[in-house]
């Protein structure tokens, strides 16, 4: 068969932003192949997520209504027995935190290849040209596969669906064994609260593993004294402990909109781009002209930061 | 109770780089040990220390050329390594999540651990997929993306948090032999010690076969075809301030206080 089925993403009673965009991978997809767009929603309030989701290009819905929060066990079982009923030639998950939990042992299940964190997707025939990204971005690949294959893509890359669709909506009853449900999700805490928050600041001065060594932080809280600007970073500096999950911008930390935004030694990896690429103006400080930050700094300065950092002190002091 | 860690010698790539066919050019690559396996270890070796480990076993898929990053894993504490390697798995270019189920799968069958640790991902082709592939492959539950586990792994239960999007985080208990893929984060992954240095050579490091551990070699065919490798084309229309850093950073000074915040 030529179809794709493309899985919706929910939490806590919202759909997930790549819930949209999947459609739209998935319209693509399908007509390259010539096949339909099957959706499925699986878990929480799935008649309304149904409604929000019939969009244009969009055939079929099918809800499995079971739960009402992400279960991989739950997910794994509707998704297979969607694809043996269906038989798409793609079944096509976010890449999300979520995705990775049940895609691979869907398709490990079904004994079908899969590509994870897809930024581009082009059928021919049987043949999927998959393009992603290899070494933390630095370089793009492209991977073929003949036949049928689980797909995860990256959010953020495909436009969201638009317009209002005519899709059918079906309830879908999926046969989900209780007994090989092994894990049990018994709450959600929000993480990163406390003395600061970081969306609210109009300036900040943001650091990366470019410092190396955490006595050079000492540099970058003087200079964000100097500027009265508030202090984040990416990733890095908080797995090291360096700095509370508090100050992390990113995927899995905060989403900041400043004024300004002066990435210090940050490289932008697309997970932390994730979290700035809404500032008004952004300056990247850091020695590889080639770095990702490059591409959505507005000014920079390509030089070692601890030559540029002093001075930038010594002139608002 | 037993802890079985996968770990992968990742290729790392210097700044500047040249891409031959489908690979980066050998003189720009390094060789480390994955970010996120290290955290892995690191867990396993810690869930020992407070008594709830008794055997720490590190397995890998690579050529002989990689045991030096593989004892750092020894060298950290683990008890012994394994390391699956073939003439067959030579000559292929990508090796695929199945690929790698199949291999790490007949292994932790022969171990018989009671809990996986695995990165979430590695750092050279970042597929996020193998730990869940291979917990649905030998019938274990599963988590993925785990940055904090409870270490006391009551009643065959693991209590963990696992690192969703947006600062939010999902607190599960799943039921043991389970497979986690570990987020960095999780732990402060320690620095081998001189001492933890030399006994990790004395340490066993197991060498297999495909055959050795039952797999056959039409178990590896690999479905994915790498065809195509480039550079991303910079899509940058920054405006670069040129000169000495005091130069720069009165160019940064200006416009800081151009926008008002700051001065």
């Amino acid at each position: 068969m030529s179809d794709v089925l493309a899985v919706a993403d929910h939490r806590r009673g919202d759909l997930r932003d790549v819930s949209y965009e999947i459609i739209t991978a998935g319209r693509e997809l399908a007509d390259e192949t010539g096949g339909d767009l099957h959706l499925a929603v699986i878990s929480g309030t799935v008649d309304d997520f149904a409604d929000k989701l019939n969009r244009d290009g969009v055939d079929a819905i099918h809800t499995v209504d079971h739960g009402e929060e992400f279960n991989h066990d739950v997910y794994a079982q509707a998704v297979t027995q969607l694809y043996d009923e269906l038989a798409p030639q793609y079944v096509l998950t976010p890449n999300s935190v979520n995705g990775l939990d049940y895609a691979p042992a869907v398709a490990n299940d079904l004994d079908l290849p899969v590509v994870t964190d897809t930024v581009e997707l082009e059928a021919d025939g049987e043949t999927l040209v998959a393009t992603r990204e290899m070494y933390g971005g630095k370089v793009e690949t492209t991977t073929e596969l003949e036949g049928d294959a689980v797909v995860t893509i990256r959010g953020a890359e495909w436009p969201a669906a638009e317009g209002t669709g005519d899709a059918a909506i079906e309830a879908f009853d999926a046969d989900i064994d209780e007994d090989t449900v092994g894990s049990t999700v018994t709450g959600f805490e929000e993480v990163g609260g406390g003395d600061v928050d970081i969306s609210e600041a109009e300036l900040l001065v943001s650091v990366g593993r470019g410092i190396e060594e955490e006595e050079n932080l000492e540099m970058i809280r003087e200079l964000a004294d100097a500027l009265d600007a508030t202090l984040s970073s990416s990733r890095p500096i908080v797995d090291n402990g360096w700095l509370p999950k508090n100050r992390q911008v990113g995927q899995s930390g905060k989403v900041v909109t400043p004024d300004v935004y002066i990435a210090i030694g940050i490289s932008g990896a697309v997970q932390h781009v994730a979290g700035m690429k809404g500032s008004d103006t952004i300056v990247a400080i850091n020695t590889d002209p080639n770095a990702p930050i490059m591409d959505i700094a507005d000014y920079a300065i390509v030089d070692d930061l601890f030559d540029v950092v002093p001075e930038l002190i010594d002139e608002f002091q | 109770m037993k802890i079985l860690v996968t770990v992968k010698e990742v290729a790392t790539v210097e700044d500047e780089f040249e891409i031959e066919g489908t690979e980066i050019a050998d003189k720009y690559l390094g060789a480390d040990l994955n970010e996120w396996d290290d955290y892995a270890i690191e867990e396993a070796v810690q869930l020992q220390e407070d008594g709830l480990a008794d055997e720490v076993v590190a397995v890998t898929i690579g050529p002989e050329d990689c045991e030096q990053t593989i004892r750092q894993a020894l060298a950290k504490g683990a008890d012994r390594a394994v390391r699956v390697w073939d003439d067959a798995l030579a000559d292929v270019d990508l090796l695929d999540v199945n690929a790698k189920t199949e291999i790490l799968s007949a292994v932790i069958e022969a171990e018989e651990p009671d809990l996986v640790l695995s990165g979430v991902q590695a750092g050279d082709d970042s597929f996020g997929a193998t730990g869940v592939s291979v917990a649905e492959e030998i019938g274990f539950q599963w988590g993925a993306v785990v940055n904090h586990l409870e270490h006391d792994l009551e009643d065959g239960v693991a209590s963990v948090r696992r690192e969703l999007e947006g600062g939010v985080e999902e607190l599960t208990d799943i039921e043991l032999p389970a497979v986690l893929t570990i987020q960095t984060g999780i732990n402060e992954p320690r620095y081998a010690s001189l001492r933890g240095i030399r006994q990790a050579q004395r340490k066993e490091l197991d060498v297999q076969t495909l055959d050795d551990i039952g797999v056959d070699e039409s178990a590896i065919e690999t479905e994915l075809e790498l065809t195509d490798m480039y550079e991303p084309e910079s899509e940058s229309d920054a405006t670069v301030w040129e000169g000495s850093a005091d130069e720069t950073a009165a160019e940064l000074g200006d416009l800081l206080r151009d926008k008002g915040v700051a001065q």
